[in-house]
């Protein structure tokens, strides 16, 4: 009984004497702070710890090699969300308020923690990086002022994956085309897209949705393979859910050239499991693969070699990876340029948007930054929040992912950009936001 | 009306159209059900025996699939693996029952359920904390080909499991019809007190009750992470055999495979024709809404005991 | 000492059957209203209120609806995500479709459609008992966010599925929703909702429907022999209970989050409220507001905990340890006082009365 009391009264004490101090300690150090919202737990931790090892490995790569951004050090604190949103708001929540600027760009890596957040980036003022996630219309930078889709949104990514099918096929007219997707915000975003595009080159368009987290998809793919028989088939699948699609599309007999997923359903992860099953298997990337850039040669020089890396080095370079690292890239870039303006101190949230609606990066830019050929230029502005960034199809050969095409081009102007900014007034309608003007 | 056709009279057309292809989506759901029974028979072992709703069977499945492909990762020949593993669930069976099943007892149900929650998430983040979050590829050689067998398709993995499930029931009746231990089982699982009674050690049957789920969690778990990659979401399979053990009945090892064919054939079924008229993506409640529907004419399951008035 | 009841008469029906029968009780209430009132609201910065005081507030809310369904009247329920999202869709429907109307009777008005989607799925609980109605009432859960993903009208065709509170504003001009609220505004507005519904759920309880629920769960067929109808009954707690949810839901929705999807109510909410309910106390007003505190608090100082104590850690690693934690913490709690926290409470209760001198 004694125990009994002691050890109650003992957990009694320590919940309340950490309740009275789970106030977040400010953090001290005098550089800029890098909130890093990741998930490396949870249904879709394959997926994410990747993309959060690239992400640290490059804001590392800044702090060892040249002392950070412009001689600013980065302060680097992640925080997991489980892929879960109302965790990645509490994670938002801690981490905006630290260092001496803040948290003054969030990349949240969840379309669903996205949106959770939308509203608070607006009224805290910070800017908010989707690369290749989130909302697509948030391109449209007079009416979603502090979101980034750069480089690409789910909407090109759906674009040019049409027209690598069409340089396939000559002819789109009477073809069957169909959507596999996770049954939730990510998965729906493309539909819009293909619907248009369907209406535009006369293919047909089958819609199958799976539910979260995608364990039987059987009946899903017993029907397009026995019965609808489609042409090609394009998926918009994350976690568990991709390995199980292309291990059933095998055992129905779906030719794996004719199947491509989005960037979020073409990792390595995602195919390592279902074996040589996927060999042949396509994905859109808005990145390169493999670990053959100067920027990984210098990650594992001055990382690895030293035992400081945040993953394995050999998992250097894939595609979760460098998704990460990209993502990093785009944020330390915006910093920099907003740097350039404003001086070498750590930035606030409003001079970082400054920096990244100015970002400019070109070849001659790329080339400096060791990520010649990993990604296409881009070049943002206030009004284009997505940049021009561009597509490759790559193919898996059962050990390595290779390029099928060339860079594609989303065809943004007179087709995206309009849906964009329809869809866009019609938010900014929703929630009273008077869209600013653009010079 | 486009509803009502879409509900009452295309599915049917379809199915006359194309018989063929209902017999394999029919073959293609039984199989897969047997995948679901594999799960849910772990639940039954436990709750027959003990009378505990062992919500943490999905954590045990991912338990010793982590601990499998995690040892055959680190070069441990398969075999090796397997008697290794099957140490960890023998030990796990018996920490559970000392620490947590021991100081429980005489306790409502739904507190003995809710600590087994309380192990679900203490099993996640433990063989999580040993073996990582990353997904891990687990062959043991078993084909996935497609395989036409007159002119319909099946899958020979899915054969296997159903052979595997197959032999598992069988192995199981052979123990619970045959050996000492699997007699003491069953008295225990008629009466607890009557059992104790004529010398029959509870805390031991109750250990062993649990290295066997364990065990059955490690051939689920074998099976479903030789399907998926061994991953987190191995843990979720756990809500697809809820549905087959309501309908099958908490306390029936045959229930729990009958009523995995029921689910899987019924659900993949509603997917294929009846999805166009409610929309796709139903496997989710399906089951749940399939097992209810007979639950209100037959409120013990298929198979269950019928004592529960008496909650 | 302080503690005791010594000395005070009660002169009347009406004084003997207040809520709170010591006037030390009521001071004590009196206390915990003006700090959470006034005092809280001064000194909490913005991260406590977003991510500990709301969240706690409005799982509360859900804890005392499923406690009326699972504490009371003895109906195991895993339907309360479900619940929840219809509360957050009815919500949103309601202040979309009459944008003038008043957010408290939008909240009302959630918590009434949410009450009758809760009254059709405990039908089956006429029939079922037990873990197979804790199991069907998943069916619940799974279909109820299935619909709200796969029908477009109830997010107002929004092409992701994703809703948004839009902003709403009480006494004119205090905004209480949407992005340009004030956390202290939100923070009060769900503290006031939240005091009202536990006092009405207290006098639910006490009252001749609460003690028809115990009735039922205590056993049903002797209810039944001294004439209390079970399907009233049983079907009269499914409905307060998800009204309850319901109301908890929308405020998830609208004042928490801010934005919502079918998936933010997935099984784990469930899991969380009936933990909450079972730490808490099963059959314990109180006892809601113990548990929702307890599994709020929890995570929140698991993954600071190691910052705090200067320990460097890496971020998988304290949420895999916060897992075993708190599975471990469970099993604990659950080992050393079944009967929840408020069972606790009110030993320690037991004991002050007597202190200093226990003889």
């Amino acid at each position: 009984m004694i125990f009994k009391k002691l050890a109650l009264a003992a957990v009694g004490a320590t919940l309340a004497a950490s309740a009275l101090s789970a106030v977040p300690a400010q953090a001290q150090e005098n550089g800029q702070f890098v909130p890093g919202l990741v998930y490396r737990t949870g249904p879709y931790a394959p997926g994410g710890i990747p993309w959060a090892d690239g992400f640290a490995d490059y804001v590392s790569l800044l702090n060892a090699r040249d002392g950070g951004i412009n001689g600013v050090p980065l302060v680097y604190e992640e925080c997991d969300t489980a892929y879960n949103n109302d965790k990645g708001v509490e994670c938002y929540e801690k981490l905006k308020g630290k260092g001496p600027t803040g948290g003054a760009s969030v990349q949240p890596l969840s379309t669903g923690i996205t949106y959770a957040l939308m509203d608070r980036v607006r009224a805290d003022k910070i800017p908010m990086i989707t690369s290749g996630y989130g909302r697509a219309d948030a391109s449209d930078g007079s009416v979603f002022e502090w979101i980034f889709t750069a480089p690409v949104t789910y909407w090109a990514g759906a674009d040019a994956i049409v027209q690598y099918i069409e340089a396939q096929e000559k002819d789109l007219k009477g073809k069957k085309i169909a959507l596999v997707y996770h049954d939730s915000a990510f998965g729906k975003e493309p539909i819009k897209t293909l619907q248009a595009l369907a209406e535009k080159n006369g293919f047909k368009l089958d819609l199958f949705p799976v539910p979260h987290p995608g364990l039987e998809q059987k009946a899903t793919w017993l029907k397009i393979g026995r019965q609808l028989k489609p042409d090609w088939v394009i998926m918009w699948g994350w976690g568990v859910m991709n390995s199980t699609a292309i291990k059933e599309a095998a055992a129905v007999g779906f030719p794996m050239n004719k199947f491509v997923g989005v960037w979020w359903s073409g990792s390595e992860v995602d195919v390592r499991p279902a074996g040589m099953d996927a060999k042949g298997y396509l994905a859109a990337q808005f990145h390169g693969a493999g670990a053959n850039y100067k920027v990984h040669e210098d990650i594992v020089k001055t990382l690895y070699e030293k035992g400081k890396g945040a993953s394995d080095r050999d998992k250097v370079g894939d595609i979760l990876y460098n998704r990460g690292l990209i993502s990093a890239v785009i944020m330390a870039e915006g910093i920099r340029t907003a740097m350039n303006k404003y001086g070498n101190k750590p930035m606030t949230g409003e001079q970082i948007r400054w920096g990244l609606e100015n970002l400019k990066l070109d070849d001659a830019a790329l080339d400096k930054l060791g990520l010649k050929g990993l990604m296409a230029p881009l070049q943002l502005s206030c009004k284009d929040h997505e940049g021009g960034g561009k597509v490759v199809i790559q193919q898996w050969s059962g050990a390595a992912w290779t390029p099928v095409s060339d860079w594609i081009t989303p065809r943004r102007d007179g087709f995206l950009t309009e849906m964009y900014k329809e869809s866009a007034a019609q938010y900014a309608k929703e929630k009273n936001i008077t869209p600013r003007t653009c010079n | 009306m486009d509803f009502l056709y879409n509900f009452f009279i295309s599915p049917f057309v379809q199915i006359a159209d194309a018989p063929l292809f209902f017999v394999e989506v029919l073959t293609g759901g039984l199989l897969s059900g047997v995948m679901y029974s594999l799960v849910a028979l772990g639940f039954v072992l436990i709750f027959k025996a003990s009378g505990v709703f062992n919500f943490a069977q999905g954590a045990m499945v991912l338990f010793a699939a982590l601990f499998f492909a995690g040892f055959m990762d680190k070069g441990v020949p398969w075999w090796g693996s397997l008697i290794l593993t099957i140490g960890v669930m023998v030990l796990l069976a018996m920490a559970i029952e000392r620490i947590v099943l021991r100081p429980l007892v005489n306790q409502p149900h739904i507190i003995l359920f809710m600590a087994t929650i309380g192990v679900t998430y203490f099993l996640d983040g433990f063989g999580q904390t040993i073996w990582g979050s990353s997904v891990r590829v687990l062959d043991i050689g078993l084909p996935q080909t497609p395989l036409e067998i007159g002119g319909v398709l099946v899958n020979k993995f899915d054969i296997i499991a159903a052979v595997v499930a197959g032999s598992l029931v069988a192995a199981l009746a052979l123990f619970f019809q045959k050996t000492r231990i699997g007699r003491a089982l069953r008295a225990v699982a008629d009466d607890h007190q009557a059992a104790l009674s004529v010398g029959i050690p509870l805390k031991t049957i109750w250990a062993i009750v649990w290295t066997v789920a364990g065990l059955v969690g490690l051939v689920a778990g074998v099976m479903w992470g030789s399907k998926l990659g061994v991953q987190f979401s191995l843990a979720m399979v756990a809500l697809k055999a809820l549905p087959v053990l309501i309908l099958g009945g908490f306390t029936s090892v045959p229930g729990a495979i009958i009523g995995g064919l029921i689910i899987g054939a019924g659900e993949k079924i509603a997917e294929v024709y009846w999805a166009d008229a409610i929309g796709g993506g139903i496997e989710d409640w399906f089951a749940y809404m399939l097992a209810l529907m007979f639950l209100l004419f037959r409120p013990q399951g298929l198979f269950g005991d019928k004592i529960i008035e008496r909650v | 000492m302080l503690y005791r009841e010594a000395g005070q008469f009660k002169t009347s029906y009406a004084a003997d059957q207040q809520i709170f029968p010591i006037l030390q009780d009521r001071i004590g209430i009196g206390l915990i209203a003006v700090l959470a009132l006034g005092v809280l609201p001064l000194f909490a910065t913005e991260y406590m209120t977003t991510t500990i005081l709301i969240p706690f507030l409005v799982m509360s809310i859900a804890a005392i609806g499923l406690n009326i369904l699972t504490g009371y009247a003895g109906q195991l329920s895993l339907g309360t995500g479900g619940f929840m999202a219809t509360g957050a869709f009815a919500a949103y429907k309601l202040s979309t479709m009459f944008p003038d109307l008043n957010i408290v009777f939008v909240f009302l008005g959630s918590g009434v459609i949410t009450a009758f989607v809760g009254v059709m799925f405990g039908i089956p609980s006429l029939r079922i008992k037990g873990f197979y109605l804790a199991v069907a009432t998943l069916a619940a859960q799974f279909f109820l966010l299935w619909l709200f993903n796969k029908v477009p009208w109830f997010t107002n065709y929004s092409s992701s599925g994703v809703i948004s509170a839009p902003p709403r504003a009480i006494f004119g001009d205090i905004m209480v929703t949407g992005s340009s609220a004030h956390y202290t505004a939100k923070y009060l507005f769900l503290l006031v909702f939240v005091g009202l519904l536990a006092l009405a759920a207290k006098n639910l309880t006490r009252c001749h429907l609460g003690r028809a629920w115990m009735a039922i769960r205590d056993m049903d067929i002797a209810a039944e022999i001294i004439g209390i109808k079970p399907l009233q009954t049983k079907l009269s707690a499914f409905a307060i209970s998800s009204f309850y949810c319901g109301i908890a839901g929308a405020a998830w929705g609208f004042i928490y989050t801010g934005s919502v999807e079918p998936l933010a109510f997935s099984i784990e909410i469930s899991f969380k409220v009936l933990f909450m309910v079972i730490i808490g106390g099963l059959g314990s007003i109180l006892g809601s507001f113990f548990g929702a505190a307890f599994m709020v608090l929890l995570p929140v100082i698991l993954t600071n905990a190691p910052h705090l104590l200067g320990l460097n850690i890496p971020v998988d690693m304290i949420s895999h340890l916060e897992y075993m934690i708190f599975g471990a913490l469970i099993i604990f709690f659950l080992i050393v006082e079944p009967h929840g926290l408020a069972r606790l409470w009110q030993i320690g209760k037991e004991k002050l009365r007597l202190w200093p001198f226990p003889y």
